[in-house]
This record gives structure tokens, C-alpha cells and sequence, in this order.
């Protein structure tokens, strides 16, 4: 049995296999319909998420599966003090598959060590995110035509953004990758993110100015500053609009940049930019849908 | 200044001088009813100065904690008054419930019933890291 904790968990072919898979429900959604038909799904959110659990449900119900779960943690049994690896051990009897978010690092991996069916991270606090990063793969494959010989700029934070994490530990796989990290100094990327590049010998620079670097990127991730990462809500009101990406900014980018945001936004993508053709956010929405119906459906052929 | 040689027991040679009282707070040698001898500044070539702990009786040791706290200790295994097996130790892959990850933000912070669990991720500098949240130790 196989489960997502963190994307590294996967090799590059399991991983060109899930996004070659996507490719086809894309095209081909008809054909896998009735796929998944008298499966469940369990989306267990003790986060609130929007995206994230409808892009979950919407996967498994457009394959003829059924889902259930919560939405959050007040309604499940954590409000009455079960502890975490009870529930997934309760809920693990209930279903075939479970997509977990939890706002501490680590929960999904405590949650896989018991549970009887797969687990997928759908997001562990700030650390790891990984069908986000499937999502991003598939987009920055999708708009580039290729993983690999590509300079990556990351914006925003990057230190608690953990979709970013995520991103550059699959990204640092591919051969010819270069990063680019752009953020003010207190929300930089954690050591442990920077010493492993530093380790396998992964460029990377560091910035702080998006304009200093912008001509320089094939594809340009941002992200929202997080509130809810903050103990201290000063600090988030001193650095929320640090970097905010408007036509202006654009006017440094390569024609062929693709710009991605695993969303929501705040104000750090100025909706004018929506209408340039490099914006790929809104791609990247839809493929979210269908990279997670083949992971489910890659993880279910393996349990 | 002389300690009687044991006859059966572990000799647990080449401790960091200084290190040998936090042996023995690891170890919980002071839970044993047999003899247990440290001494402590002992001439050595090769170390300037180490300290030593002799227990008098075949007791079972857990090298893994030993290892992390000390790699460089050797463990003479005494059987007949001679040395019977000499273990070297190095710095283990993984660390159950010896060290405690600090990151309020891990899921252990929460889940008492978690075991504390670090793999070792840079040999060179003996750094671990929590398998959970990656915080570093």
C-alpha cells in the first residue's frame, strides 16, 4: 500500500505516470466516468480549506466514487478530545482512501503509520503539500512543455508557504533547474529546504526585489502571505503586501513566462494581470481536478 | 588510584572527559543493584584526557543511545575477566523516543502517544532531523 505524505515519496516516473495519466482524463473524461464507482473517499479537513477539499471531491465523484468526511475539526470527534491517530484508525474502516489536512506538520505521516487504507497530505501545516506540487508539475509541464533546464522564481513566502516547499523538492529532481527565491529576509526558505540544495548541488540565488531577477525566470510562482501562519498578527500586517505582481512588474518578464499561484489570492496578483496570456493560475485550478483523479486512482490500483 | 577489574560486565572506555555522569543519567545506571565504578580525567594518549565506567554485571545497553551521545566511546564486553567482544560505535540512522522535537507546530506537540522519531540527515555535523516536521536537532 502507497500513500502521498510528501511528494519526494514518489519517484519521477510514479510521478510522470500520475501527470501523463492527468493528461489523458483532461482530454478523455468521459472514459473514466464510472472508474471509481463503489469507492469512498474520506476528505478529513482539521483545517479549513476550500480549494483544496472540493478539488478532492470533485476528483473522486467525477469518477463514479462516493465521498464523506469534515470540513472541519469542530465537527469531527477531535472536538471531544480523540486524539488523531484514533480517528484515522476509525475512519481508515469507513472508506478505500483518505485525503487528511491538519495544521500540524507531520499529522498525515502520524495518520499513514495506522491507517488500513491510503493516506494523501492534502496539507500539513506549513511544511508539505504535495498534490498541490502534483498540480503545479502538471501546469509548469503543461504550459513549458518540459520539467527539466528551467529557472524557477518563487515569491512571497517561502517560509511558511509550503507549497513551496513542496514545488522545490519534486522540481530539484529534474536536471538543468535553477532557483530563484524571492522574499523579504523573515520569510525566507527553512534551512532544511536550503541545505539539501546546497547538498546535491542545486543553483539557487536569493532576493529580494522581484524586478532584479523577473527577466531572468521561465516560470514565476507566487504566493499569498498567510495569516493564519502568523503567532503574531503585527508581523503579518508588516509583510502581507510586500510583493505584489502587477503589469508594471510584467513589463521585465520574458514573453514566455508562465505564471502560476496555487490560489487563493489576496491582493499579490493584481487582477489585470489575469488577462495576460502568461497567466496560468486558472489552468493550474483545472488541473488540479484531474491530477488528483489519477492520483486516487494510482493509489487505489496499489492498495 | 586502582579499581578492581570485573569479571563479567561491560567496560565502556574512551567517554569525551566530563561526559561520564550524563552516561550514567542515559543509561539509568543508577537504577542497577551491582557496582558501577566512574572514573573520570584518566590519562590517555590518544584522547589527552577520557573518563570510564565499569558495571559489574552483563547488563544490556541500548547503543543507539550511547552512540548519539557519544559516537567515539568503545564498549569492552568482559566475560571471565577478559575482554570478550570490543564494540565500536558510530552515530545511529534513527532515534526512537531519545531526543524530543521542540517545534510547536509538529504533530507531536499534540499526539502524546507519538513516538519521538529523528533520522540522521548529515553524518559530517551529526545533525537529525524530526521524521515528522523535518525540525532539526
Amino acid at each position: 500500500m502507497r500513500h502521498l505524505i510528501n511528494i519526494t515519496d514518489f519517484s519521477t516516473g510514479e510521478i510522470e505516470s500520475i501527470l501523463d495519466l492527468a493528461d489523458l482524463m483532461l482530454s478523455h473524461p468521459e472514459k473514466y466516468r464510472e472508474s471509481q464507482r463503489g469507492r469512498i473517499l474520506a476528505t478529513l479537513f482539521f483545517e479549513p480549506s476550500t480549494r483544496t477539499r472540493l478539488s478532492f471531491e470533485s476528483a473522486m465523484l467525477s469518477m463514479g466514487g462516493s465521498v464523506l468526511g469534515f470540513a472541519t475539526a469542530d465537527s469531527s470527534s477531535t472536538s471531544k478530545g480523540e486524539s488523531l491517530t484514533d480517528t484515522i484508525h476509525t475512519v481508515s474502516c469507513y472508506c478505500d482512501i483518505i485525503a487528511m489536512r491538519h495544521p500540524k506538520e507531520g499529522a498525515p505521516l502520524a495518520g499513514s503509520l495506522i491507517s488500513e487504507v491510503p493516506v494523501i497530505n492534502a496539507g500539513d501545516g506549513g511544511h508539505n503539500h504535495p498534490t498541490q506540487t502534483l498540480t503545479d508539475l502538471m501546469t509548469i509541464r503543461r504550459e513549458k512543455g518540459r520539467l527539466d533546464r528551467l529557472t524557477v522564481g518563487m515569491c512571497g513566502d517561502l517560509k511558511f508557504g509550503r507549497t513551496v516547499h513542496s514545488l522545490i523538492g519534486a522540481m530539484s529532481r529534474y536536471k538543468g533547474v535553477d532557483f530563484v527565491l524571492i522574499s523579504p529576509p523573515e520569510l525566507r526558505v527553512p534551512d532544511y529546504v536550503t541545505s539539501r540544495l546546497k547538498a546535491e548541488g542545486i543553483p539557487y540565488t536569493e532576493a529580494e526585489s522581484m524586478e532584479s531577477v523577473m527577466d531572468r525566470l521561465d516560470v514565476l510562482y507566487m504566493t499569498r502571505v498567510q495569516r493564519e501562519r502568523f503567532f503574531n498578527e503585527a508581523d503579518y500586517i508588516r509583510l502581507k503586501d510586500t510583493y505584489i505582481l502587477d503589469t508594471d512588474k510584467l513589463r521585465f518578464a520574458r514573453d514566455d513566462l508562465s505564471i502560476l499561484h496555487p490560489l487563493p489570492r489576496v491582493n499579490e496578483i493584481s487582477v489585470k494581470v489575469d488577462a495576460d496570456p502568461r497567466a496560468a493560475y486558472f489552468k493550474q485550478v483545472k488541473n488540479g481536478r484531474y491530477v488528483r483523479m489519477a492520483l486516487i486512482t494510482k493509489l487505489l490500483e496499489q492498495a | 588510584m586502582n579499581i578492581d577489574s570485573i569479571k563479567r560486565g561491560i567496560v565502556l572506555d574512551h567517554i569525551r572527559a566530563g561526559r561520564s555522569m550524563d552516561l550514567y543519567r542515559y543509561l539509568r545506571l543508577d537504577e542497577l543493584e551491582c557496582s558501577v565504578a566512574i572514573i573520570k580525567n584518566v590519562k590517555s594518549n590518544a584522547m589527552g584526557r577520557k573518563d570510564i565506567i565499569k558495571v559489574d554485571d552483563d547488563i544490556s545497553i541500548d547503543l543507539d543511545v550511547l552512540g548519539y551521545i557519544d559516537p567515539g566511546i568503545t564498549v569492552n564486553i568482559i566475560e571471565n575477566g577478559a575482554v570478550k567482544e570490543k564494540k565500536h560505535l558510530s552515530l545511529p540512522e534513527k532515534l526512537t523516543n531519545i531526543i524530543h522535537c521542540k517545534n510547536p507546530r509538529c504533530i507531536t506537540s499534540v499526539e502524546p502517544a507519538l513516538d519521538h522519531v529523528f533520522v540522521l540527515s548529515d553524518r559530517e555535523k551529526g545533525v537529525y532531523r524530526c521524521i515528522y516536521c523535518d525540525s532539526k536537532h
